[in-house]
């Protein structure tokens, strides 16, 4: 009786007793939300273009943010410093199309999802020999990112906005706009979307697979900069944020594996789940829920409807 | 020259549905044995046996394991590693409540805990398929990780959060904990993967190991020829799990002596998983090759700056390896994607034809 | 050419019967009251332009798509819903339209896993191979030998069907079928793609299929040549609806026919 008074009562007492808590909580889960979003942006970007499943893009994320903080500390201005980690994330674009992709083409899926994991080892590797595998700050002040926080008086309590959170929600907001503009707008993004479609048909219309996939890695790897510099501002820059990546996965499951807007949702519904049912339930199973209680989530939805939140039914032929 | 098959007339289908019919090949495999029997306990070094021989089979079965999910089955997983925890905290907790049984039943025995709890975990699988089935089985590595953490009862309330492996005997031999030698373990370890591999084959060329190349193959076609993707899926979901806990069992009791959840993390999945898939998709030899490939390799590597007399700190010859691994990995997938298995294969159709080149 | 007659026809005995069929995905009617008959022992055709519905009826017949009207009976047994196994163990088998084969294993592994309802060993002998799962083997083996033999494919034993030229597999892919000794034999375009060679052939073995075993067949097929060698009676489809049914010559002058085919003025 006390277990289920537990589990359906009083969570809901302490949220309507409390609401400037439970808005903090939410505002909480709203801010890591938009960073499995941007993390699972990078996959769809590349899961669209090249039917890869990028392994790597958690890798990434830390690989570009390591970089940025890399170039800073060799006494370059916070400002080269951006634009080299960008050329870098460039360069391991090109790289990854000329060494990996291009030799991978028509393996099956399987394959190429194995060759990211080699990728992301190969990145592992690469940044801690170069960068050292100690966790680094992020230089945050230096590139005029804001820091501080307001605080909100509502409901006779209080609720803390740091103000680096609302940025990254701005440039999260900012990245969407720009490269649903571009994939819409422009001929490279017409090419995308045809190559997203089929790859055979694409060739034989005159567009050139290899430059589009150079093209969606380096669009992922400006996401991944940009999630970076995000995460690395409110924790640390460190190889620990793979195991983190890895939540972009429940994340599709629930947008899809090809919609933007579906990355953008699942990624918000994962971070308020979360972050709520860690806090209020968390410490009914001893806390630490936090570490499975996204895939679980996925489990369960895959269960009921196994095509996504925004996938059509789909109709098995034979 | 010495490996032709130019004159074994099969006589009944008995002789031509054999795991081996060729002769030589049957020879081969009584060579390894003794050569895994008695030449390596008679003639290696300890270091040898603990370092590498020991948990080279350990990784083995569980790659043999995973191989039967993934690539017999068709089934993506990226829970070995908790399932190999499960295999582990099961038969720590069997050796505390039932101390006087034999140790190596237990260690067989816990391998019906992690299937049973594999089929769980595979019950979605009859759903999803592909990439969402990853999603599953990573759900079940971060619960089952969390419970090795958070359920104290698990590793009996000790305070380290650790298991620590019990002094026990079998006929009178000292096997498990600190004072068992070296060769005592790699004889039960070779004995226990021996077996189990050989079972594994059975399985696999009769009826059942048919029922799950039929699913992975074109599921729909074998639903039609009226194969029960439950029954098949699942019992590839146990199966494989049962592998995978033995051998993480085998791994505690046998080579680390003492375990906490780091051992049976995410990227313990991943390492088995490369095993596989270097190794060879649906390849028994495949799996015993993609161990020795992950494991041995970067212990060579790590032993080349001190052979050589350069003078690299411990953690960059890491860094270094991790990379050789991953461009190891992504060029044998370009080169060969069916593995070395297939490697393997191609070397004895040259040497069957040999000087020919057809 | 078999000599069956319409007197024939219409003494045999029903082996299915479907009535009343409609199947849709979403709003597309892929099946619109559908009713015909097969008797036990014939060679039954249906044919129709493209996008007519054929395929989608053996999908409904062996339990693949679950249509949302109408009844099928086989072997005097109505049944609504049931998994493609089910209609498996009843004794229904199929080839597909884009071959199916399982491309990981070899010829002989493929037909003997469309024994696989044959073979019954638990898994404790699996495991040792010994005992009842090594005799269960050898004697299905044997069975799988006779199918081989029959379609005259010894050579290809042991090859990976995948590496297989593309009649080769079809002719696999009916001993898959075979192999489940099926008292109703489904064959969705048995002879699409083939050279003309390769037609004769594959037309010899439904024959043969049919008259030494006495398996009921029911094909879908494009060459109205072959249709009207082999079939005894066709059941035509246009648009998901059932246009004519009944003996190759009748269904050949049949107006509403001539019209799916050529086209009308409208």
């Amino acid at each position: 009786m006390d277990l289920l008074f537990n589990i359906f009562v009083s969570p809901f007492i302490e949220m309507v007793t409390m609401p400037d808590f439970l808005l903090q909580v939410l505002w909480e889960g709203f801010v890591s939300g938009t960073l499995y979003a941007l993390i699972a942006l990078g996959f769809v970007l590349i899961f669209k273009a090249s039917g890869v499943f990028n392994f790597a893009q958690g890798i990434m994320v830390v690989f570009a943010a390591l970089t940025l903080v890399g170039f800073h500390a060799a006494g370059l201005p916070a400002y080269v410093s951006l634009v080299l980690a960008l050329a870098v994330m460039g360069f391991l674009a090109w790289g990854v199309e000329r060494v990996v992709l291009r030799h991978l083409v028509n393996q099956p899926d399987l394959i190429l999802f194995m060759a990211t994991i080699g990728l992301s080892y190969f990145l592992i590797g690469f940044g801690e020999l170069i960068f050292g595998g100690e966790p680094k700050s992020m230089i945050t002040e230096q590139l005029g990112l804001p820091t501080g926080s307001t605080t909100i008086e509502i409901f006779d309590g209080i609720v803390i906005l740091q103000h680096l959170d609302i940025a990254a929600a701005a440039i999260a907001a900012i990245l969407v706009a720009g490269l649903a503009l571009f994939f819409s707008k422009t001929r490279i993004g017409r090419a995308l979307r045809a190559v997203a479609d089929d790859h055979q048909a694409a060739l034989s219309v005159g567009i050139s697979l290899n430059q589009i996939w150079a093209i969606v890695w380096f669009a992922a790897g400006i996401v991944a900069l940009a999630t970076g510099i995000m995460w690395g501002a409110r924790s640390d820059v460190s190889f620990a944020l793979q195991i983190v990546a890895l939540k972009a996965l429940p994340v599709l499951i629930l947008g899809g594996f090809t919609s933007v807007p579906g990355a953008i949702i699942g990624g918000l519904i994962i971070g308020f789940g979360e972050k709520l049912f860690e806090v209020y339930w968390g410490g009914l199973l001893g806390g630490g829920v936090e570490g499975w209680f996204a895939y679980v989530i996925a489990l369960i939805f895959l269960l009921f409807r196994p095509q996504g939140l925004f996938g059509e039914k789909i109709i098995e032929r034979v | 020259m010495f490996y032709r098959e130019a004159g074994q007339y099969k006589t009944s289908y008995k002789a031509d549905q054999a795991i081996f019919p060729i002769f030589q090949d049957r020879m081969a495999i009584v060579f390894y044995l003794l050569v895994a029997f008695v030449a390596i306990p008679y003639f290696g070094s300890d270091f040898f046996i603990t370092s590498m021989m020991i948990p080279f089979l350990i990784f083995s079965l569980a790659a043999i394991g995973l191989n039967i999910l993934v690539g017999y089955t068709g089934q993506i997983s990226l829970g070995t590693g908790a399932f190999m925890g499960v295999g582990a905290y099961a038969c720590y907790k069997m050796t505390s409540i039932f101390p006087d049984v034999n140790i190596i039943i237990l260690i067989i025995s816990s391998g019906i805990f992690s299937a049973a709890v594999g089929m769980i975990f595979g019950l979605p699988s009859l759903r999803i398929k592909g990439f969402y089935l990853v999603v599953t089985t990573l759900a079940a590595q971060f619960f089952l990780e969390w419970c090795f953490i958070r359920v104290p009862w698990l590793y009996n309330y000790n305070d380290s959060g650790a298991i620590e492996v019990p002094q026990r005997e079998a006929l009178g031999v000292i096997v498990t904990g600190a004072s068992a030698t070296p060769t005592t373990r790699y004889l039960i370890v070779l004995a226990i993967v021996v077996a189990m591999t050989w079972v594994a084959s059975n399985i696999i060329h009769g009826r059942i190991g048919r029922s799950w190349m039929m699913i992975r193959d074109m599921d729909i076609a074998a639903e039609l020829m009226g194969i029960r993707p439950l029954y098949a899926k699942l019992s590839a979901f146990a199966v494989s799990s049962f592998y995978c806990g033995v051998a993480g069992a085998m791994m505690v009791f046998f080579w680390l002596g003492a375990a906490e959840v780091e051992s049976f993390d995410v990227n313990h999945s991943f390492l088995i998983l490369f095993m596989v898939v270097i190794g060879g998709l649906g390849s028994l030899v495949g799996s015993f090759l993609g161990a020795a490939f992950i494991w041995i390799l970067p212990v060579i590597l790590r032993a080349i700056p001190d052979t050589i007399g350069l003078d690299i700190n411990a953690a960059t010859v890491e860094h270094i390896n991790f990379m050789i691994i991953g461009g190891l990995i992504i060029f044998f997938l370009i080169v060969e994607p069916h593995g070395l298995a297939r490697l393997w294969a191609l070397a004895k159709q040259k040497l069957r034809v040999w000087p020919f080149p057809y | 050419m078999s000599a069956r007659t319409a007197a024939d026809i219409a003494v045999g005995e029903d082996l299915l019967h479907v009535d009343d069929i409609s199947l849709s995905f979403g709003g597309v009617k892929a099946i619109q009251n559908i009713s015909f008959n097969i008797v036990k022992g014939e060679i039954r055709a249906i044919i129709g332009p493209n996008g007519a519905g054929k395929t989608s009826m053996l999908n409904v017949i062996n339990g693949f798509y679950h249509p949302q009207e109408g009844t099928i009976t086989f072997l005097g047994e109505e049944r609504r819903k049931m998994r493609p196994y089910r209609a498996a163990s009843q004794g229904i088998s199929r080839t597909f339209q884009n071959v199916a084969l399982f491309t990981g294993m070899s010829t002989l592994d493929n037909i003997m896993a469309g024994r696989s309802l044959k073979m019954h060993r638990n898994f404790f002998w699996q495991m040792f191979r010994y005992g009842p799962a090594l005799n269960e083997e050898i004697e299905h083996r044997r069975a799988v030998e006779e199918i081989i033999d029959f379609l005259e494919i010894e050579h290809i034993r042991k090859t990976p069907v995948g590496q297989l030229p593309y009649g080769l597999q079809k002719r696999v892919e009916l001993g898959r079928a075979l192999a489940a000794e099926p008292s109703l034999l489904l064959l969705d375009e048995p002879m699409a793609g083939m050279n003309l060679e390769e037609k004769e052939d594959m037309s010899r073995f439904v024959i043969d299929v049919n008259q030494q075993f006495g398996t009921t067949i029911a094909l879908i097929e494009h060459d109205m040549g072959v249709v009207m060698d082999l079939a005894d009676r066709i059941v035509v489809m246009d648009y998901g609806k059932k246009i004519a049914d009944g003996m190759p010559k009748d269904v050949q002058s049949d107006q509403n026919v001539i019209d799916a085919y050529l086209g009308v003025a409208h």
